[in-house]
């Protein structure tokens, strides 16, 4: 082995529905360059058929093969071996948590996406309203005509690394609520603001940054879950001021 | 394991491995609130030894000068300091200020209480 050719052993979650799990082991030989999906793609091509993970566009767009290697969330198509493992050593590959495991690495990710249909979820924005707030804007026309597609991946990964989610399934979940700020702030639908001033929207989170500190598309769900906490409060400060105007 | 979210999972809050910073800040705010709420139910119990007269107070307050309490009047001291300042960052934070930047507000904040927390022991410890 050298420094193109690694050994490494691959510890892969393994669960079908309504069993036991386990984890499998397959030593393999890779350039440490490649990224842990070529591997889990050539373990299933040439180890074990049954092997199930979802993956579709190779480059961090489509969001699909998020999984948590080493027990940190990644995408696992742009996660260099390098950057996980040593030659030798051991890379453990699970499914995302805080989801139902469907099959192996492949997680039940409906409950998420109809929340995010819920939350007004937009995959296109205008590109002044597609970046962040602090972000250095992009060049756009006057019009605003231009667009694209937003951050969000939809790949759940911030629910994964949440330590709210752990334990309460009613909560709405770093994305969906930055995708609620997100139509918030396009459209200053205050149904938006009730959908999320709930106990298990805005005010369940308890700042621990997890979500922002592995979201692989710089949507930033803390800074978002703090700002729909703001407008909030300030919707709800106007609301008391209008009511005394209408009173008096 | 349960992979879904499950009030069983709630151990899980306490693992440290592979988080970041955040995850200490909440893990932290976990701790200090179990130790303080525990508290809160032994000083209600104690104070109820001042119904029983001052003969029981009075020995209270003799246990109450040993080391062993002390240590834990110290944690106590400790855990409100930690979880009132955590409060602050997390206070800050959902008013929308300084959000970008609670990894430095939470390590500064975590200085002057460690700061604080040093001030307490040598007092209660080093000053007779």
């Amino acid at each position: 082995m050298n420094e193109t050719h690694w050994r490494v052993t691959f510890e892969i979650f393994r669960q079908k529905t309504g069993q036991p799990c386990h984890f499998d082991e397959y030593v393999m030989d890779v350039d440490p360059d490649e990224y842990v999906l070529d591997v889990v793609e050539r373990i299933w091509a040439y180890n074990d058929r049954s092997l199930t993970f979802r993956h579709a566009c190779h480059h961090s767009t489509c969001g699909a093969c998020g999984m948590r290697v080493n027990s940190v969330e990644k995408l696992s198509c742009i996660t260099p071996i390098r950057e996980v493992a040593r030659n030798g050593g051991k890379v453990r590959v699970e499914p995302l948590r805080n989801f139902p495991v469907l099959s192996d690495l492949v997680v039940d990710m409906g409950a998420f996406y109809l929340r995010l249909d819920d939350a007004k979820f937009s995959q296109v924005a205008s590109l002044k309203d597609a970046c962040l707030p602090f972000e250095r804007k992009q060049q756009v026309r006057e019009d605003g005509s231009y667009e694209r597609l937003v951050d969000c991946l939809e790949c759940g990964m911030c629910i994964s690394a949440c330590p709210v989610a752990l334990t309460t399934p009613e909560y709405l979940g770093p994305g969906v609520l930055a995708a609620a700020q997100h139509a918030f702030h396009q459209s200053r639908d205050t149904s938006l603001l009730d959908l999320v001033d709930d106990q298990d929207g805005v005010w369940r989170c308890h700042s621990a940054y997890e979500c922002t500190a592995v979201c692989p598309s710089n949507v930033d769900p803390g800074w978002r879950i703090m700002d729909l906490r703001k407008n909030i409060l300030r919707h709800q400060i106007s609301k008391i001021f209008s009511r005394r105007g209408q009173s008096r | 394991m349960k992979n879904e979210p499950n009030s069983t999972n709630f151990l899980r809050w306490f693992d440290p491995r592979n988080r970041k910073l955040g995850t200490l800040a909440f893990i932290l705010n976990r701790i200090t609130a179990l130790g303080l709420t525990l508290y809160l139910f032994m000083h209600l119990i104690v104070l109820g030894t001042l119904a029983r007269g001052p003969e029981a107070y009075d020995s209270f307050i003799k246990l109450a000068k040993t080391p062993a309490i002390l240590v834990g009047e110290t944690l106590v001291i400790a855990a409100g300091i930690i979880h009132g300042l955590n409060g602050i960052r997390i206070a800050l934070n959902s008013f929308g200020i300084g959000t970008r930047h609670q990894r430095l507000i939470f390590i500064g904040l975590m200085v002057v209480a460690a700061g604080c927390i040093a001030i307490f022991v040598k007092s209660m410890f080093f000053s007779h």
